[in-house]
């Protein structure tokens, strides 16, 4: 199946200019043009964003879930690394 | 006819017989993401052919619509150019014919923009936008297909060969064309055409494929003498309005 359609591809939508690049899924394509065009076909037709990020899913260093454990949980008790002793102004946006 | 209501219903139709053999792809892609994006095209392609049309009924003004238009001319009132009813055949076909009528739509649709019709300005200038996009994807797809496998170039090849002398009606004019340019209403396709050969040109001697010499081109289209394959596709497009008159759904 992968080998008619190409390989795999995650998309990155930005919703404005200054914000943050989201993943929102991924599609099949054989270059960086195609990837780029599919992705506006099937991710951005319904005004999701202004700007797009692909890159093959293979370049994706990613965690496994073996890892859940030793990665995240020593965080669970050290509740002082969390910034909450701050008051955040209100103009501040996207915390 | 009127000059005006002709010109805007050859546009029309040109847009409405091109959707409709593009239509047939939808859910026979080659892959997922290729059959959305060619639906994606014919989807704007079809929203071109509904203002155009609602425009060219006004125009008429006695009172038929849109869907008048659409579901009930015969074959010889429908006033596209025979390139846009060739069968898609197999992808390769269906790309060099989109790739034909993108770079054209392109070159007119730009010029549209400045209509002294200023509904049809308006839709030019929506219409800019998305035909810029379908020239990058087809074109694309010319490149992929004439650089690709010996197969991939061959039939790219071979649906050259096949429909290149139906490129030519593109830019057939007559009293109406020339009425149309003279009130600023239309574009003149003279004035565009050496741009347009330029650009097909040098895309495929990039593709590696060989535009035909000296080929007989083919017109009527306009006028609406048309190839066979018309009638089918009205068949299809028409037989649910023609059975259900006036149904609604």
């Amino acid at each position: 199946m992968s080998d008619s359609q190409g390989p795999l591809w995650e998309v990155f939508v930005q919703k404005k200019s200054g914000q943050p690049f989201v993943h929102c899924g991924n599609l099949h394509a054989f270059d960086k043009e195609m990837a780029l065009q599919n992705a506006r076909d099937l991710y951005t037709r319904r005004m999701e964003g202004m700007a797009l990020w692909v890159v093959l899913s293979e370049h994706i260093v990613a965690s496994s879930p073996e890892d859940q454990g030793s990665f995240f949980e020593p965080s669970n008790d050290k509740i002082f690394r969390h910034p909450t002793f701050y008051q955040v102004p209100d103009v501040i946006k996207h915390m | 006819m009127n000059h005006h209501y002709k010109y805007i219903l050859r546009l029309a139709d040109n847009a409405l017989i091109n959707t409709q053999r593009l239509s047939e792809w939808t859910g026979h892609g080659p892959f997922l993401e290729e059959d959305l994006a060619l639906t994606n095209i014919a989807l704007d392609i079809l929203g071109r052919s509904n203002l155009l049309l609602e425009h060219a009924a006004k125009i008429d003004n006695t009172g038929k619509s849109a869907d008048n238009l659409a579901y009930h001319r015969g074959e010889r009132e429908f006033l596209n150019t025979k390139l846009v009813e060739q069968p898609n055949g197999d992808y390769a076909q269906t790309i060099i014919r989109q790739v034909f009528v993108d770079a054209f739509d392109l070159l007119l649709y730009t010029e549209l923009c400045k209509s002294s019709d200023q509904t049809l300005a308006g839709i030019a200038a929506k219409s800019v936008k998305e035909i810029t996009y379908h020239y990058r994807h087809t074109s694309n797809w010319v490149l992929r297909f004439g650089l690709g496998t010996e197969d991939s170039n061959q039939r790219a090849q071979q649906a050259l060969n096949e429909l290149w002398r139906f490129s030519g009606e593109l830019f057939y004019t007559d009293e109406t064309d020339q009425w149309a340019v003279k009130e600023g209403i239309g574009a003149d396709v003279n004035m565009f055409k050496d741009k347009w050969t330029k650009t097909i040109t040098s895309l495929f001697a990039e593709a590696n494929l060989k535009l035909p010499e000296n080929a007989f081109m083919q017109t009527g289209g306009k006028n609406g003498i048309h190839t066979e394959h018309l009638g089918y596709i009205l068949a299809e497009m028409q037989s649910l309005a023609r059975s259900l008159p006036n149904d609604k759904w």
